[in-house]
């Protein structure tokens, strides 16, 4: 019997980034288990992570580069080398590159290289990339960003080991899934009460001792509604506020600079010291900032914010019939969340010293903790929604404290240490910085001369001006409607924009294969894949990819990292199995295209490629002095965080199993934002330059400069159309206002199921007998109402269109939703299932009924159906009418199948083996 | 017709919490992939239409509405239960199914099975699956091969499902020995029998969930009549607790 190897590497069966064990015979996977060792799953791992064995065999794998030979969409493909695929994409790039770099437009999609992917696109020069963030959360990550610099998941957790109370919003499945699930675990093993608030009662929330079976998109005002509750009892965190929070800062009541702050000579801006009734700076030594003071007739942001949230608009009783959750019930959970927090409070016996100066001899806790990720967020609401979720954990107080939330290093990070967006083109040179990022006004925006949008997504312009993760699913819309310019090239990676990551997908399949003048509208299309995806049969040239067992990879701090709260962390893939067909890691390819182009950082002095492959870039790229895109083993191999590249880096990672923690020094685990020892330590870890310590932004300034402008202040105005979404949407305090469209009556979402990871799942052997087959979930009042019976179909209508779908009761689900398992449905031909495969056939999708558009409005504009603030994706903003249309045989629209680009699945008779 | 041993050395078993379980299938693939690598679970038309493999552990979903009180959805996770009185090793015509004396595990010989399927038929939990290509009965070994593998470190020497389970809600150990920690969960949580009257004295046991949807907190008083008062009554209030 042939020895097993256990090679020790990252999972890639989704975003969550699990160490995993890899078993192999003679160089077969033979069975994958998780890595006890490793930071973010210890030992666990999911059902997609057990499942990888299958995506690693998977009939639908791409074999080799294919050039289209036919009609785009015809499947009409012929295999090419690497060098004729290399020498072609590099043919079509060049001249755009010497010319106008703006007409590529590369986006990646669900990748996990953004670090090396964006800094690609930044050497070539075109504005024009991004990744998936803003078709999926970057409501809560920017809110969070922009609130108290960093939100959930990859910036921070709750204190599973000490909260005493977790209150969860919205769907949260699919995102840090081992991470959650494990902390879950702790608190159940403690007894700790677990709180649901979700339209849908499944996974987390079945195991919820409470659940509020919310309306979709009134998230933010049940919130609010809870700090109503706790300001009118008084029961908030008074001392937190004024020493962490901008709370204690003057906010300017008239002139041409109302809702800033007030600032001194030096134009920074003060509190008034309780001690002396003076103004004093907000970080001086000793000063207690005064909640209460008023200054020239200035008001504090308490104040503001009290009186806000006072208002009987807030009360239990008026938001309760909209929220669908009960007044009392609403109390109860306020009255909750204070005991816990007031009553129940703890301390750690740690001494500290804040930015002030000023020493502490314990760590006291409020021991709530909250998480939310995509529910809340996928909404036209969805930032100010994060933004009072944020803000009901800074009032109670449990931010950084012990059994609250914790942030993970290289958070926090104040909004000011973010770049701002770069985007000014330049024929034949680079862009002068990264692409996406924080702005804080208007000059900030990606506007041209003219004021029209620099980017084809029309990310950060007066449309949506934090969109800090672009607008893929605005890319294709914009692109075909020329609006704000025409491209030549769309360039993308791991993103299934022909199906399911779009919004109007028939539509979007369209606008791929539409020609004018014989030409297609789109030119070029290039699109690198490891899988027969429904995108394949749109692109002119694949750039096949590998499987995540066979190619190296960084999961870097530079980029979105696996870190811990009580470390940092970082991890890499590396081949664990050789490819056995004719496709390289992308990575790698992009190196070489890079090196064919002549951009700078891929090209060495003699001309010869800088990097051999992405292996060679993760150990010797250099990102500024001393860091890379891994802290560990640096130098001579003991470097942390900063040093020389090391030529035997990734060997070392390999011997740690495949990831390195920087811990965080005993001192600094709590009170980060503000505690020198944890800011000194980042600075020694390479996350910042020098220490920033800040503020809480409970008034967001960034936000009143754009409500500013939209009120007729300051020099850059924006076009009288958006003056009222502007004005509504970037108020500098948390606010809620309705997304949904009251023209239909009933809510319809989706959410990911815990054992899929997008339209990956189905072509797995084991995943898809799990979940083969999706049900439109209809409640028990619209399931009587209407009189369905088991194999029954509805007809649901949008302002978008129509789908007939099968339907399936569920009693645990709030009285006006339906809902249903998301990415199931799949076009017949691809993933190398069988035609008459349930996915393909009674298997659907919502997206059909959702636009990237409103409806029109006689304007004459293209109004997205995306939150004014960031422009993400309002998924969850969709409303139906629903009726019930009998038996069925197949869910409809259905498409004609698409062309093979691989060959159907066959049996996989026996095991393994 | 087999015979069960007349007593057993010690009685392993799971003891799954069904207050924990959040349904996410983990247990399912990771049984799978340690079966299928071990010992073979085929699957049949994998890409297909109808796609049917053998799975030793399978989750499913129930919607419950309680008479009072909001619908609930409870997630279950099934395998054999390693029975007492097991009516699948009573009912085996040749002997392929058994129960181990040694520690309970109920097994089956596949060498000696026929696949007549008369022991899923006579299991109440349906915790058996015929093997679509190899056509012998495949069932839950509680990972016997994992559990007395001594070259495995010693934390590993568990069931892949209970070690790969990411909230903890799979819990395996001697279910004869009252101060093992699974007896003792299944003391402190009241765990229960699997269809108790169906008499077949079920080992693995199941801990029910709690009591949910009873949020009891009376209301918080407000600090004083805003309306009557005014915000600036409110802040002098508020502010005034800070000293």
């Amino acid at each position: 019997m042939t020895e097993t190897q256990i090679a020790r590497t990252t999972c890639y069966m989704c975003a969550c980034r699990c160490g995993i064990q890899v078993h192999l015979k003679s160089g077969e996977v033979t069975y994958i288990e998780g890595n006890r060792d490793h930071p973010v799953n210890k030992g666990v791992l999911c059902a997609k992570g057990a499942s990888g064995i299958m995506q690693v065999k998977a009939p639908s794998r791409l074999r080799a580069p294919l050039k289209r030979v036919g009609p785009r969409g015809s499947g009409a493909f012929e295999e090419i080398s690497w060098d004729e695929a290399l020498t072609l994409a590099t043919s079509w790039l060049k001249p755009l590159r010497e010319t106008a770099p703006e007409k590529l437009a590369f986006f990646t999609g669900r990748d996990q290289s953004q670090s090396f992917t964006g800094w690609w696109a930044q050497a070539f020069g075109t504005p024009n990339y991004a990744a998936h963030g803003g078709f999926c959360s970057v409501n809560m990550a920017a809110a969070g960003i922009y609130t108290m610099g960093g939100a959930f998941w990859e910036f921070g957790q709750p204190d599973w080991e000490r909260t005493k109370l977790f209150v969860l919003f919205g769907v949260a499945e699919d995102h840090d899934s081992n991470p959650i699930k494990i902390g879950l675990g702790k608190l159940k093993e403690r007894g700790i009460r677990v709180i649901g608030v979700n339209p849908i009662r499944t996974g987390y929330n079945a195991v919820a001792d409470d659940w509020f079976g919310i309306t979709p998109g009134t998230d933010g005002l049940l919130i609010l509604s809870l700090i109503h509750c706790l300001l009118e009892a008084g029961k908030v965190d008074l001392d937190y506020l004024a020493r962490w929070t901008n709370a204690a800062l003057l906010v300017q009541e008239e002139g041409p600079e109302k809702g800033l702050f007030v600032k001194n000579a030096e134009s920074q801006p003060f509190v008034i010291d309780r001690r002396t009734g003076m103004p004093a700076p907000w970080d001086g030594k000793g000063v207690q900032p005064d909640l209460g003071a008023v200054y020239n007739g200035n008001r504090t942001v308490f104040q503001h914010m009290a009186a806000r949230y006072l208002s009987p608009d807030y009360a239990p009783e008026k938001v309760a019939a909209r929220c669908g959750i009960p007044a009392p019930r609403i109390r109860a959970l306020a009255a909750e969340l204070a005991e816990v927090a007031f009553n129940q409070a703890i301390s750690l016996d740690c001494a500290w010293t804040d930015f002030r100066g000023d020493h502490h001899n314990t760590m006291p806790g409020r021991p709530v903790s909250f998480h939310a990720m995509r529910g809340i967020s996928a909404h036209a609401n969805g930032f100010q929604t994060a933004r009072a979720l944020h803000l009901l954990q800074i009032i109670l107080g449990t931010v950084e404290t012990p059994g609250g939330y914790r942030f993970k290093p290289p958070y926090p990070k104040p909004v000011e240490a973010h770049p701002t967006p770069h985007f000014v083109t330049a024929p034949g040179k680079p862009l002068s910085g990264p692409h996406l990022g924080y702005v804080r006004s208007p000059e900030q925006l990606a506007l041209k001369e003219d004021g029209s949008p620099a980017r084809i997504d029309k990310a950060f312009t007066w449309e949506n001006p934090f969109s800090a993760h672009g607008l893929m699913h605005m890319l294709i819309p914009n692109a075909h409607a020329g609006d704000p310019y025409r491209i030549d090239t769309l360039f993308l990676y791991m993103a299934n924009m022909a199906w399911n990551s779009s919004m109007n997908t028939a539509k979007v399949m369209e606008m791929l294969t539409d020609q004018r003048d014989g030409e297609y509208v789109i030119p070029r299309i290039i699109y690198s894949d490891a899988y027969a995806s429904e995108m394949v049969a749109y692109a002119d040239l694949i750039l096949p990819d590998t499987t995540y067992l066979e190619r190296h990879d960084c999961i870097s701090l530079l980029d979105r990292p696996i870190s811990e709260p009580d470390a940092a962390g970082d991890s890499i893939r590396w081949p664990v199995t050789p490819p056995d067909r004719d496709v390289r890691g992308f990575q790698s390819v992009l190196l070489d295209l890079g090196h064919r182009l002549g951009l700078p950082p891929m090209v060495a002095p003699d001309g010869s490629p800088k990097f051999k492959d992405y292996a060679d870039y993760i150990q010797n790229h250099i990102r500024r002095p001393g860091v890379g895109p891994l802290i560990g083993f640096r130098g001579d191999g003991t470097a942390e965080g900063r040093g020389e590249a090391n030529p035997n880096q990734i060997e070392a990672y390999k011997a740690n199993g495949g990831f390195y923690q920087a811990h965080v020094p005993e001192g600094a685990r709590f009170y980060k934002p503000w505690n020198m020892t944890y800011q000194n330590w980042a600075v020694q870890t390479s996350f910042y330059e020098s220490p920033q310590p800040y503020l809480f932004n409970i008034w967001s300034e960034p936000m009143r400069r754009f409500q500013m402008a939209a009120e007729g202040l300051g020099p850059l105005q924006p076009p009288d159309h958006l003056r009222p979404q502007l004005k509504r949407a970037m108020d500098p305090l948390p606010c809620w206002y309705p997304s949904t469209d009251e023209a239909y009556p009933v809510h319809a979402l989706t959410q990911r199921p815990m054992d899929m990871y997008h339209s990956w799942g189905t072509q797995n052997a084991w995943l898809r007998q799990i979940r083969g087959r999706n049900f439109l979930y209809v409640p028990t009042k619209l399931w009587e109402a209407h009189g369905f019976k088991e194999g029954d179909y509805a007809r649901l209508t949008s302002a978008n269109g129509q789908i007939t779908v099968p339907v399936a009761h569920m009693a645990a689900l709030n009285e006006n939703t339906v809902w249903t398992w998301n990415a199931i449905g799949k076009r017949k031909g691809a993933w190398g299932l069988s035609d008459d495969a349930h996915e393909a056939k009674e298997g659907f999708l919502l997206n059909h009924l959702i636009s990237e558009l409103l409806p029109e409005k006689g304007d004459g504009q293209r109004w997205a159906n995306s939150d004014p603030v960031t422009g993400q994706a309002a998924w969850f903003d969709l409303k139906v009418r629903i009726e019930n249309a009998g038996r069925r045989e197949a869910s409809s629209p259905a498409f004609p199948p698409i062309p093979r680009a691989v060959p159907q699945g066959s049996a996989r008779a026996k095991g393994i083996r | 017709m087999t015979s069960l041993p007349t007593h057993v050395e010690k009685q392993l078993g799971l003891v799954i919490d069904l207050d924990t379980c959040v349904g996410c299938q983990a247990c399912v693939t990771a049984c799978k992939g340690w079966n299928d690598h071990s010992h073979g679970l085929s699957d049949a038309d994998p890409y297909g239409a109808d796609p049917s493999g053998a799975f030793l552990n399978r989750v499913h979903s129930y919607s419950v509405q309680p008479a009072e009180g909001a619908a609930q959805t409870i997630n279950f996770p099934r395998s054999c239960l390693h029975c007492a009185d097991a009516p699948c090793v009573t009912v085996c015509p040749t002997g392929a199914s058994f129960k181990r004396s040694e520690d309970g595990i109920v097994l089956v010989n596949e060498a000696a099975c026929i696949g007549c399927g008369l022991c899923a038929w006579a299991c109440p939990y349906g915790a058996r699956e015929l093997d679509p290509t190899e056509k012998v009965m495949k069932k839950c070994t509680l990972c016997v091969d994992r559990i007395t593998d001594t070259s495995l470190p010693e934390e590993d020497q568990i069931p892949a499902c209970v070690r790969t389970c990411p909230t903890g809600a799979r819990h395996f150990g001697d279910l004869s020995d009252p101060e093992s920690k699974v007896s003792c969960l299944v003391e402190a949580r009241g765990g229960y029998d699997l269809m108790p009257g169906m008499g077949t004295k079920p080992s693995n046991k199941y801990l029910p969930p709690r009591k949910k949807d009873r949020l009891e907190t009376s209301p918080l008083a407000p600090l004083l009549d805003i309306q009557a008062t005014g915000f600036a009554g409110w802040l002098d209030k508020m502010l005034g607790k800070l000293s």
